[in-house]
C-alpha cells in the first residue's frame, strides 16, 4: 500500500536537492565558523551565504537574520527578548487568541513574571480585526504578537493592517511565520514587520534550523550568552549543515512559490467539495478565500477527530487533527474553540495539510476512501441516530 | 500510531465487538458528555441473572471504542454480580495496557456497564446500584 502524507502543516519532508546542499557540512567541510583558518572559513562562508538566502525570501537585510533551532525558539527570542530588554519601556503585550502555543506559553511565562498580556478574540473565520488589536494597545505596550496564518485552520491574517495599527502606537510587531515563509510572499518592509519567525523544515528544508528576523534597531536581549556567534544575540557553534539546508530550502521556496501554490490550491479546493459533497453534515473550518493554499480543516459532526486519524493511518493516510484525544490534553484545540466552535465540534475536526508531492491520484484515493471511514465511525456514534 | 496503541487495542477499534443498538434492553447506560468528546451508551438483556446479550454505541477516540468492545465481551455471558466486579484496570489490562493520558476510557467503560446495571436493577428491584452516580465523565471537568 502507497502511503499518502496530508500532515505537510506538521513537518515537510527534507527536498533531495537540500539534503544534497547539506550533505559536505557534515563531512568534509566541518571547520567551525569562528575559526580564523581555511576551515572555518569556508563554512563561514557558506553560512553567510545561507543567510543572504533566507533574507532574500522575506526582503530583510542579511544582518536582521539570527538563526535559531527552530520556530519554537525564534518565537521565544522575540517575546521574552523584547520583554526583557524593554522592562523600562513598558510591561504589556497584545497576542491573539489563535496563537501558536509557542507564542502563547511564552506570553503566559512573562505574567506569571508580572508582564501584562491582552489577547485579541478572532472571529468565526478565525481572523484578528487590526480595530481591535490597535484598541488594545496601551501606552505601556511594547509588543504585539500576531501570527501570518494560522497552522491549525489556515486563515491569513491581515498583518499589513495589524503593523500598521501597531506601529501607530509605538510598539513592536512580532509576526509568526512558520507556516508561510517559503508559502505566501513575504516583504518586511512592505508588511511593516518588526520581528518574524520562521521554520526550515516546514519548507522542504532540515528540523532544528529556523531563523528570527530582528528589524536593525529593535532592542532585545540575547537568547543564548558565551558567544559572540549571530552578532552576539545567540551564543553557540552554528548548526552549519543544517542553516545550508534552510538557506537552500529558501532559495527553491522563493522560486517555485507560485506555480506550486496554484498547484496545490486546486487539490485543496478539489478534497474540500469532494469531502463536503460527500460527507452529510460536515463543515469547512477557517476563512473560505483567505487561506493558506494547502490547508483544508473541516468538522465531520458526530464523529471524534482521533479515531478518524486512526482510520485513515490503517489506510495509509496520515492527516491531523484538533481534538484533545490525539494531543494528551483533554482540551479540543484552542483554535477551534477561539472561532466558536462547541467542544463536541471542535473534537470532530481533521486537517489535511497538502504539499508539493501531493499527486490528484492521491487526492482521489481520500476522496474514496475517507467518507465510507465517517460512515461506519457515525454507525457506531450514539449521537448520529438521536441527532439530539 | 500516535496514540500508542497496543495490537488489541487496534484490533478491538478495527473490529469492535458487539456494537450497535437493542430492541427492548432490560438495562441501558449511558455514560460521558459530548464535550470531553467520549459518550458510551451501553444496553443489556438480562435472563435469570445471566447477562444474555450486550451491546454498545460509542463517541470518542480509538481507546474509547476499543474499551468499550472489550468491556462487553468480558460481561456477556456473566452473572450481574460477576459483571459489576469488571474494574477499568481489568479492562486495560485485557487490551494489552492503554496510554497513561487514555485510562480515563476503561473508566468510562467500567461506568458504563455499571449505569446499565444500575438501570435494570432499577426497572426489577425499583432500587439502583447502591453507591452508584453516573458520572459527566471521570476526569474531565466541563
Amino acid at each position: 500500500m502507497n502511503r499518502i502524507y496530508l500532515d505537510y502543516a506538521a513537518t515537510t519532508p527534507c527536498d533531495k536537492r537540500v539534503a544534497l546542499a547539506m550533505a559536505p557540512y557534515f563531512t568534509d567541510k566541518f571547520g567551525n565558523p569562528s575559526s580564523i583558518h581555511g576551515f572555518g572559513q569556508e563554512t563561514r562562508g557558506a553560512v553567510e551565504k545561507a543567510r543572504e538566502q533566507v533574507a532574500r525570501l522575506i526582503n530583510a537585510k542579511p544582518k536582521e537574520i539570527v538563526f535559531t533551532s527552530g520556530g519554537t525558539e525564534a518565537d521565544n527570542h522575540a517575546l521574552l527578548g523584547v520583554a526583557y530588554a524593554n522592562e523600562k519601556k513598558g510591561d504589556h503585550l497584545v497576542v491573539s487568541a489563535v496563537e501558536h502555543h509557542a507564542v502563547l506559553e511564552c506570553a503566559e511565562f512573562l505574567k506569571k513574571r508580572g508582564l501584562r498580556v491582552t489577547t485579541v478574540p478572532v472571529d468565526k473565520y478565525g481572523l484578528v480585526d487590526p480595530v481591535d488589536v490597535a484598541k488594545a494597545i496601551e501606552e505601556k505596550t511594547i509588543l504585539v504578537s500576531v501570527m501570518q496564518a494560522n497552522n491549525e485552520i489556515g486563515t491569513i491574517q491581515p498583518i499589513a493592517e495589524i503593523a500598521k495599527a501597531v506601529k501607530a502606537k509605538g510598539a513592536y510587531f512580532h509576526t509568526d511565520a512558520v507556516q508561510t515563509a517559503g508559502h505566501l510572499p513575504i516583504d518586511v518592509e512592505k508588511l511593516g514587520i518588526d520581528l518574524l519567525s520562521a521554520s526550515a523544515h516546514k519548507l522542504y528544508g532540515p528540523k532544528g534550523v529556523g531563523c528570527l528576523y530582528i528589524r536593525k534597531g529593535t532592542r532585545l536581549t540575547s537568547f543564548l550568552h558565551g558567544g559572540a556567534q549571530e552578532g552576539g544575540k545567540r551564543g553557540s557553534t552554528e548548526n552549519v549543515p543544517g542553516i545550508v539546508g534552510f538557506g537552500a530550502a529558501a532559495e527553491l521556496a522563493g522560486g517555485e512559490m507560485e506555480t506550486e501554490n496554484q498547484r496545490v490550491a486546486r487539490l485543496r479546493d478539489k478534497l474540500k467539495e469532494g469531502l463536503l459533497a460527500k460527507i452529510p453534515e460536515s463543515q469547512l473550518n477557517g476563512h473560505p478565500t483567505d487561506r493558506l493554499p494547502n490547508n483544508l480543516n473541516i468538522t465531520i459532526k458526530y464523529v471524534e477527530g482521533e479515531s478518524m486519524l486512526l482510520s485513515l493511518d490503517m489506510e495509509g493516510i496520515a492527516a491531523s487533527t484538533g481534538s484533545a484525544c490525539s494531543s494528551g490534553s483533554l482540551e479540543p484545540s484552542h483554535v477551534l474553540l477561539a472561532i466558536g466552535l462547541p467542544h463536541e465540534l471542535a473534537h470532530g475536526s481533521v486537517r489535511f495539510s497538502l504539499g508539493k508531492y501531493t499527486t490528484e491520484a492521491e487526492i482521489d484515493r481520500v476522496l474514496a476512501v475517507f467518507p465510507p471511514i465517517v460512515e461506519r465511525l457515525r454507525q457506531m456514534s450514539p449521537l448520529y441516530n438521536c441527532k439530539e | 500510531m500516535a496514540a500508542n496503541y497496543s495490537e488489541k487495542v487496534m484490533e478491538h477499534f478495527r473490529n469492535p465487538r458487539n456494537v450497535g443498538e437493542m430492541e427492548n434492553p432490560d438495562g441501558v447506560g449511558k455514560v460521558g458528555n459530548p464535550t470531553c468528546g467520549d459518550i458510551m451508551e451501553m444496553y443489556i438483556k438480562v435472563k435469570d441473572n445471566v447477562i444474555t446479550d450486550v451491546k454498545f454505541k460509542t463517541f470518542g477516540c480509538g481507546a474509547a471504542i476499543a474499551t468499550s468492545s472489550m468491556s462487553t465481551e468480558m460481561i456477556k455471558g456473566k452473572t450481574i454480580e460477576e459483571a459489576l466486579k469488571l474494574s477499568n484496570r481489568a479492562v486495560a489490562d485485557a487490551l494489552g495496557g492503554l496510554p497513561p493520558v487514555k485510562m480515563h476510557c476503561s473508566v468510562l467503560a467500567e461506568e458504563a456497564v455499571k449505569a446499565a446495571i444500575d438501570d435494570y436493577l432499577k426497572k426489577t428491584t425499583g432500587k439502583g446500584l447502591p453507591g452508584f452516580k453516573p458520572s459527566d465523565g471521570p476526569i474531565c471537568e466541563h
